[in-house]
């Protein structure tokens, strides 16, 4: 199988759209498709599967949880319990109470750093990472469809042509 | 196709007829254009400031807290005041892009990223303070769990100054996690612009990468909507935590349960007052009128509106709690406040923030641009004296009358207090000289919806979604495809646009059109185009003719309007 593709370019997001849905429904492959900015329901018209990464989020969150009730149980109760202003802390569950906001904080801090750098990881995001885009012009106002070339180069490219694409380029992957 | 409905009730978000396009040009003007002379002015003022306060910052290290003007009743003042109001101010921008995110309010894109910015320098700002206070700054890191030389020393968390400093470090790490997520897409766009290649490598190192693909924005919908999950409580911990450090306290005008909704009411009025402060000046400044319009600027003057009263109700349940207390102490700290030595700083807060906003219950005044500007710096200024209201005249009477006494600020306290605010115009003007100051990608995802053409459009009958300009012309090509007939399509173009007669004509210089650049000027003086006279009888089957001669650059002519352009300039030479 050949690694051809064709990158089809649009200059609207609704025809972006349309354009995916007859690609899809004439059952061809699309590799990619690269926006601008976030064209709604396109994940879903090109059939990519939810993301998971809120439960990921969740899951951060959890461990944030754990991981400060650990920590001060550790520091004020077992290490080291002390009787601060009248207030003894020999036991988690009576000191709980002033442990609350450090549990909540910790939470976030847990699942929000470990949710972003999971995304940057799984999109490949990061410094000195060089952009993939096939064309500058994706972030400016032009969408490209990559669209994987099986069997007839010219069927599909004329098939393309008539999804109000501006721009048709074949390039090897 | 999906629908871009939108209400007609609502008003535009996008004012005038912009593309795609239009919108990436604005957003990036101000970055690639120079900065002008207004912008170093400010510059160099707060510079001024900020160094004023590094000095003042050394001299007190070097010296001690004994320089300020703390006394042993008196021991928190400007300090926290200040702290307290940076970190307030902080509120807004979270506000702005974490819950009106989840409200699924459109018109937080406009100035999101702005408010953000302004979230997190000031919450710089307020972190000095604490800093410093604790006067050896160089055992700051004594307030983190680590271990230490001491084995089984740690931090207390039963203290609510501890909580603080999780709070506000979780904050801001948070908040610049959030903002930089949202910032990837549009450095990306002013990547992919960057000419001069210095730039294109900073913003390719800024931008991480980022490509656009249909799965990245599916994550980072969901990212950034699990961001603004996280946010919106976080945000409203954080100064209900700050608002502990007093509350906990047994001081009598502080030991109250009513402060931290209080707080965090006071804390979001305040930071919209800066947001309207900044922004009425930066959409002026950096053109961008279009894109933070009028309708921004009165949506926010409500919020100051409401929250104001809220503060204005806060104040007034304060008042009658002390007196239904029964208290002597707490009815005494109230009495002394509105009636004391520093009645005019309880007047001053009671006039900026419980009257001034109320006159933004007139659509007149809080749609002019001038009334918000003069509200916002009125509610920052009533803010601060909230704060110093709070903070100073709970402690100047104590309960021993022998230690009564007043407060007055040493020249470095108000050097550092200035200094803080230089620093923070430092940042902001080097923030609007280089980043992307609208979140343009989210931009361009409403225009269709609420940009001003569109909605127009749908007004007057069009049919829902507006037509794109749409261009239905195809060029096929393949690397591999070399035109052969080159040379007949040279002669079918140049006999539309004239033959160039290099003995009585003079050669325009073609790089003044926008889009042409020396490379592209090169390979039309091959085709045999030299002159503004002969790309200006350009139309559409030119372009097309062009487009199959020229290997790169398809398409560009026709979207940069050569023909257009070349007319103006034909006309000015």
């Amino acid at each position: 199988m050949s690694s051809k593709v064709i990158q089809a370019m649009y200059n609207d997001d609704d025809i972006l759209m349309d354009a995916v849905k007859e690609v899809r429904a004439a059952n061809h492959h699309i590799e990619e498709v690269y926006t601008p900015f976030p064209v709604h329901g396109l994940d879903k018209a090109m059939g990519l599967k939810g993301t998971r990464i809120a439960i990921t989020a969740f899951l951060y969150g959890c461990v944030g949880f754990s991981f400060s009730i650990w920590m001060m149980n550790y520091m004020m109760i077992e290490q080291w319990p002390q009787d601060i202003g009248g207030k003894p802390s020999f036991t988690f569950f009576q000191n709980m109470p002033a442990f609350v906001p450090i549990m909540f904080e910790m939470s976030v801090f847990f699942a929000a750093h470990l949710m972003v750098i999971t995304f940057y990881m799984r999109s490949r995001l990061w410094p000195f990472k060089e952009a993939e885009n096939p064309d500058p012009r994706t972030t400016d106002d032009m969408f490209v469809m990559e669209v994987a070339v099986d069997e007839n180069e010219q069927e599909l490219v004329s098939f393309l042509e008539n999804t109000g694409t501006v721009e048709i380029k074949v390039t090897e992957k | 196709m999906s629908s871009h409905y939108e209400a007609p009730i609502r008003r535009p978000l996008i004012v005038g007829d912009k593309s795609y396009h239009d919108i990436t040009v604005e957003v990036a003007a101000p970055v690639e254009g120079k900065a002008n002379k207004l912008w170093w002015t400010a510059f160099t003022i707060a510079l001024l400031a900020f160094l004023w306060g590094i000095g003042s910052i050394i001299y007190t290290i070097g010296t001690g807290i004994g320089v300020w003007g703390l006394n042993k009743t008196v021991g928190w003042a400007w300090d926290i005041t200040n702290f307290v109001w940076w970190v307030g101010i902080g509120h807004a921008g979270t506000l702005i892009s974490a819950v009106l995110l989840l409200f699924r309010q459109k018109w937080r894109m406009g100035i999101n990223r702005s408010a953000e910015a302004m979230t997190i320098f000031s919450v710089v700002q307020a972190g000095l303070f604490p800093v410093i206070h604790m006067g050896r700054v160089w055992n700051a890191h004594f307030v983190l769990p680590i271990p230490n030389q001491f084995g089984t020393l740690w931090t207390n968390f039963n203290s609510p100054l501890l909580w603080d400093v999780f709070a506000i470090s979780t904050y801001l790490s948070v908040s610049l996690v959030f903002w930089w997520t949202g910032l990837l897409p549009d450095f990306a766009m002013l990547r992919d612009r960057a000419v001069r290649p210095f730039q294109k490598k900073i913003y390719s190192l800024l931008s991480f990468g980022w490509t656009g693909r249909a799965k990245d924005w599916q994550r980072f919908e969901e990212v950034s909507l699990v961001l603004a999950g996280l946010a919106t409580p976080l945000v409203l911990s954080v100064h209900t935590i700050v608002s502990f450090d007093f509350a906990t306290s047994v001081i009598p005008g502080w030991h109250t349960t009513i402060f931290p909704p209080y707080f965090v009411a006071g804390a979001v009025f305040s930071g919209f007052a800066m947001v309207n402060t900044l922004l009425i000046i930066m959409r002026k400044v950096s053109n961008l009128e279009a894109y933070i319009t009028k309708q921004h600027i009165e949506l926010m003057n409500i919020v100051i509106m409401i929250t104001g009263s809220i503060v204005g109700c806060a104040y007034i349940t304060e008042l009658f709690i002390a007196w239904y207390s029964g208290v002597e102490y707490e009815q005494y700290a109230f009495l002394n406040r509105a009636t004391g030595p520093y009645w005019w700083a309880y007047l001053l807060m009671m006039s900026c923030n419980v009257f001034s906003p109320q006159f933004m219950w007139s659509k007149r005044l809080r749609q002019s641009i001038t009334f918000s500007f003069i509200i916002s710096i009125v509610v920052n200024i009533g803010m601060w004296f909230e704060r110093f209201v709070i903070i100073v005249t709970s402690l100047h009477r104590d309960y021993l009358p022998s230690s009564w006494t007043m407060f007055s600020p040493t020249f470095v306290d108000i050097g550092i207090y200035v200094g803080t605010i230089g620093f923070f115009f430092v940042l902001f003007l080097l923030y609007a000289r280089t980043f992307p100051v609208i979140a343009q990608a989210e931009v361009k995802s409403i225009l269709k919806s609420s940009g001003e053409a569109y909605k127009l459009f749908r007004d007057a009958g069009g049919k829902n979604p507006a037509p794109a300009k749409k261009i239905t012309k195809t060029v096929k090509t393949t690397p591999k495809v070399v035109v052969e007939d080159a040379s007949e399509q040279k002669n079918t173009l140049l006999g539309t646009l004239g033959v160039f007669d290099a003995a009585t004509q003079t050669a325009d210089d073609l790089k003044l059109i926008s889009g042409v650049g020396p490379k592209l000027e090169k390979t039309l003086n091959t085709i045999g185009i030299y002159s503004f006279n002969q790309v200006s009888k350009m139309t559409e089957k030119e372009y097309d003719l062009l487009d199959s001669l020229l290997d790169s650059f398809k398409g560009r002519a026709k979207r940069d309007d050569w023909a257009g352009q070349a007319k103006k300039l034909k006309n000015n030479g």
